[in-house]
Order: C-alpha cells, then sequence, then structure tokens
C-alpha cells in the first residue's frame, strides 16, 4: 500500500531510475525531469483558465439569482472554449502609430511572471518545482515586473487613456505591494525561513489561526494585486472599459485574461501556503501524502469562492480611497503587526507560546483598530448618515 | 571553458546591450526599458554568483521600484511623446568627460586592487548570516541604522514636501 500512498514521490523515483536505465547520464535525467516539470507547472496554470472562468461566472450568477452561462454543453461547463475560440477568430489590431515591438512585448509580460511564480508554490512533500531558500522573496520580485507590463501596456497603445489608466493601476499596484510585503514579512519572522516549503513545514497551527489580522492584510492585497473586485481599479469593467488594455483585441487580449487567472490562482495558492497550512491538513497529509495536492487544490478554490463572493458583494471602490486605505491604513496596520510579531518572537522561544501570544496579540489588535475607526468614522465632517445613526445610539 | 563562463558572457552581452541602449536609443521610454533589461542582467551575475537574496532584492528594488519612478519622471516630462527628441543637450562634451575620467578611475582600481577568491563553497544559511551581520554591533549595525535614519528622513520630507499646497 505504501506506493499508493507516497505515489508522486515514488512515481518520480521511478521514472528518474527508468531514464537512467535506459543509459542516460544524471545531468540528462535531472534536465529532462525540470523539463517536464516546467511543462506540468505551465500546463496547471493555463488549467487554471479554464477551470475558474466558468466557475466564476456560475457562482456569481448564482449569487446574483441568475442563471449564468448554461448554452455550451454541460451547464455551460466548456464556456471557458467557447470563449477561447471566439478570442483567436478575432481581429488583431494594432493602433496606428503605437509602438508595435512594445505593444506585442506588453501581453507577454503579464503572462510570464504570472506563470513564473508557480516554479516556488508547494504542492505536497518533495512536490516542488524548485525549493528556493528565498522563494516568498522571489514570488514578490516577479510580481513587481507586472508593473512594469502594466506601463509598457498604456504607453506601447498610442491612446492617452491608456496611458493614463496605466498611471493608476501603478499608483494601486505599488501601493498595495508596501502592506502585502509586510505582512508576509510577519509570517516569514514566524516560519524562520524564506522557503515556500519551510513555510508550510513550520504550520503546526495555520498561521491564518495564528495571526488572523496579518491573513486578512495580505488577502486584501492580494485581491488589489491580482486585479479582483472590489479593487480591480485597474481594469473597472464598467467604468473605464478595460483601462490600460483598451486597445487590446483577439490573442493579446486573451494573454492579459489568462495572465489574469493565473494570477488569480496563483496567488491563492500562496494564501493557502502562507496562511491556511498548505498542504497540511490535520495529519492526513502523513497518513497519505498522495492526497497532498489534492489539499492543496481545495485549500486555494476556497480562497478563490471567497475572491468571488467578495467580488458578488461588494461594490468597487473610489479610486482615492482605494489609494488611501492602502496608505493610511493597511500599511500602518501592517507595520504594527510586525513590530508585535517581532516583540513576541523575542519573548518566548516555544512555537506555541509564540503562537498563543500572537493570537492575543492580535485580537487585541483587531479590537483597537475597530475602536478607532469607530472614533474617526464618527468625526467625519461630510458623512450626515453616519452623524444620524451617532445621534440615535446616544 | 565551463557552463558558467558561458552565462557569464550571455549576461555581459545583455547588460553591455541594455547599457549601450540606454544613451544611444532616440526614445527615452525604451531607452528607461533598456536600462531595466540591463537590471535584470545584473540580478543574474548574482544568481551566478549564488547570492540569492541579493538578486531577488536588485529585482525588487531596481526593476520594480527605481525604474518605475524613471518610467514615471520620464513620462511626466513635456513633450518626451515627441518621436525625435533629442537625446543629448549642448553639456555633452561635459558629461563625456566626467564619464571618461569615472570610467579611467574605476579600471584604474579594478585592476589595481587584488580581489579575494572564496576558496570554500558558499554556505547554506546565507540569509541567515546577513541578517546576523546586519544587526551584530561588530559588523554592520551602525551602517544599517544610518541609512535607516536616512530613509526615514526622505519618507518625513516627501510627506512634508507634498503637503505644502
Amino acid at each position: 500500500m505504501d506506493f499508493v500512498l507516497n505515489f508522486w514521490v515514488e512515481f518520480g523515483a521511478w521514472v528518474g531510475d527508468l531514464m537512467a536505465g535506459w543509459g542516460l547520464p544524471p545531468w540528462a535525467v535531472n534536465l529532462v525531469a525540470d523539463f517536464v516539470g516546467a511543462l506540468i507547472l505551465l500546463i496547471i496554470g493555463v488549467m487554471a483558465v479554464i477551470i475558474f472562468t466558468p466557475m466564476e461566472r456560475k457562482v456569481i450568477a448564482r449569487m446574483q439569482d441568475r442563471p449564468g452561462p448554461n448554452r455550451v454543453w454541460p451547464y455551460g461547463l466548456l464556456q471557458a472554449f467557447a470563449d477561447a475560440i471566439k478570442m483567436l477568430t478575432k481581429e488583431d489590431v494594432i493602433p496606428s502609430r503605437a509602438d508595435r515591438t512594445l505593444h506585442m512585448l506588453a501581453p507577454l509580460l503579464v503572462a510570464i511572471p504570472a506563470l513564473l511564480i508557480y516554479a516556488v508554490l508547494p504542492w505536497g512533500p518533495g512536490l516542488i518545482g524548485q525549493d528556493l531558500n528565498v522563494g516568498i522573496l522571489f514570488v514578490v520580485a516577479v510580481g513587481t515586473i507586472h508593473i512594469l507590463a502594466v506601463l509598457i501596456a498604456g504607453w506601447g497603445s498610442n491612446n492617452k487613456f491608456s496611458l493614463l489608466s496605466a498611471f493608476r493601476a501603478v499608483n494601486q499596484l505599488l501601493a498595495y505591494e508596501v502592506p502585502m510585503v509586510l505582512s508576509i514579512l510577519t509570517v516569514v519572522l514566524f516560519a524562520k525561513t524564506m522557503s515556500t516549503q519551510g513555510i508550510v513545514e513550520a504550520q503546526s497551527v495555520p498561521y491564518g489561526v495564528v495571526m488572523p489580522v496579518t491573513g486578512l492584510i495580505f488577502f486584501i492585497c492580494a485581491l488589489a494585486e491580482a486585479n479582483r473586485s472590489p479593487v480591480d481599479l485597474l481594469e473597472a469593467d464598467s467604468e473605464m472599459v478595460a483601462g490600460y488594455m483598451v486597445e487590446y483585441s483577439g490573442m493579446k487580449f486573451a494573454m492579459f485574461f489568462i495572465g489574469e487567472y493565473v494570477n488569480m490562482f496563483g496567488v491563492a495558492i500562496l494564501t493557502a501556503t502562507l496562511f491556511l497550512g498548505g498542504w497540511k491538513f490535520f495529519g492526513l497529509e502523513d497518513v497519505a501524502p498522495v492526497l497532498a495536492p489534492v489539499i492543496v487544490f481545495a485549500k486555494s478554490v476556497l480562497v478563490i469562492f471567497c475572491m468571488l463572493w467578495f467580488r458578488a458583494t461588494f461594490p468597487r471602490l473610489r479610486f482615492d480611497h482605494l489609494v488611501g486605505f492602502a496608505w493610511k491604513f493597511l500599511v500602518p496596520l501592517a507595520m504594527v503587526n510586525l513590530l508585535l510579531g517581532a516583540i513576541v518572537i523575542k519573548l518566548t522561544d516555544s512555537v506555541w507560546g509564540q503562537a498563543g501570544l500572537m493570537l492575543v496579540a492580535n485580537i487585541i489588535l483587531a479590537v483597537v483598530t475597530g475602536l478607532i475607526i469607530n472614533r474617526s468614522a464618527r468625526k467625519l465632517p461630510d458623512a450626515p448618515a453616519l452623524k444620524e445613526i451617532a445621534a440615535v445610539e446616544r | 571553458m565551463n557552463v558558467s563562463q558561458v552565462v557569464f558572457v550571455i549576461l555581459s552581452a545583455i547588460v553591455l546591450v541594455g547599457a549601450v541602449g540606454v544613451v544611444t536609443n532616440r526614445n527615452l521610454f525604451r531607452s528607461a526599458l533598456l536600462l531595466v533589461l540591463s537590471f535584470v542582467g545584473i540580478a543574474g551575475f548574482y544568481i551566478l554568483l549564488e547570492a540569492e537574496f541579493l538578486a531577488m532584492v536588485q529585482l525588487l528594488v531596481y526593476v520594480g521600484a527605481i525604474s518605475i519612478l524613471i518610467i514615471f519622471a520620464v513620462m511626466l516630462s513635456r513633450r518626451m511623446m515627441a518621436p525625435d527628441f533629442k537625446a543629448q543637450n549642448e553639456q555633452w562634451l561635459g558629461g563625456l568627460l566626467t564619464a571618461v575620467v569615472l570610467f579611467a578611475i574605476l579600471a584604474f582600481i579594478l585592476l589595481r586592487v587584488s580581489w579575494p577568491a572564496m576558496p570554500a563553497p558558499v554556505p547554506d544559511n546565507t540569509i541567515e548570516r546577513l541578517g546576523q551581520a546586519l544587526v551584530s554591533p561588530d559588523q554592520f549595525v551602525l551602517i544599517f541604522e544610518v541609512s535607516s535614519v536616512l530613509l526615514l528622513v526622505a519618507l518625513v520630507g516627501a510627506v512634508v514636501v507634498a503637503r505644502q499646497r
């Protein structure tokens, strides 16, 4: 039975032995293994588009009490393929006097970094593209290329509205990157490693339970970075008609679309890794390591479901509120949280003591933040409705 | 010639092509992007030297922040949209002289110093050792703290400048 439970690792070892048996030198075996691994990760990324487009449309339709796509048999589940064919057959338009090279480069620069992140996302013990010792920093560093791609797309379209939207988008992405990195840093403090595998192994209790405030900050920033509603001001399709990618059509637009969904799935796996315990699930991963990828997938689908839930629930924010929220609320909160984490780590050495203290500190932080928000909301001069509520309460 | 030497030559080519492109390209936006290419090549050098942390920080700081800042400055400056934007102004002679002198000094120093090569392989826990070195009193804690104060001053200064209307 052991070979079934340890299927993935044993299968990899068996294929490696098989190739060595054919007389291939070790470097060739490694090369083939790396190549196949990269191909599998690539396919997982692209499959995310095919899986999550119908899921998004069906789930949101359900929440909004309408049927959603139901023409493409069965239950509209093949809608993604129909969309893909439509995209492929569209005319490829390049605006006149646009910078052709940069116009073509931008969609690639959106899709490639989104896929690169998958190299360090753990799917189980030993199941990872490359266990870098700077894994989580790699995710952040590669993510910044997205900002550059947005600027290139805005500039390369020879359209002033694209350019202005690109400025907006960069403003948002930069603003939300700061609290995101600060919350990741808190996790790194507790896990004492930047390797994604190490972070999963360090979670005897998922960090989402140990430090809920950190998890929430990270989740909000992840929404903004992955361009999900209610903070999808990069695209804001009902107001700005796709923002910086307004001039893109056909397959180039499809690349942006793919990049967005790949990014969303990547961020969901990252959230599961950092805050929901990755491939750990109440000891199930020790009994049957074969289920580890299923656990990771289930957790990330849960995260994506929350993203869709957010989208169906909250209205889109105004842009100055959005950026102000990042700089004036999330950044100070994340900094205080990081400081609390550092103090907790210095107070005690036992893992459980640290976890307990951090939970208490986070609850106190949440309560204090709530009180401060409550006070300042009552002081708002131009909010008569809030004033009325306050008057009734008194 | 081994693999790392081949990689070194390729990375050097990327960095040099990018750097030459920055000063020769007529389009300021493209120049800024070529600068980014150059930065990415330097991150590649760090990976070649097994300094992954530095490589990632190079990407994060230079590609993610500094180049975006440069591109913003370029885009918000006047008339950069014109196709034949003049890349030089009338001070090109002074600029050339400064560059040549600086290059000569750097080359002189590079050739004079005997660079120590590390005989042992790079240790595993480089990040931990880097972190310890940055905060231990007999190593870099003073430099670390002074630069953090400098950044704080810059931060406060930016807020003060932005608040004056």
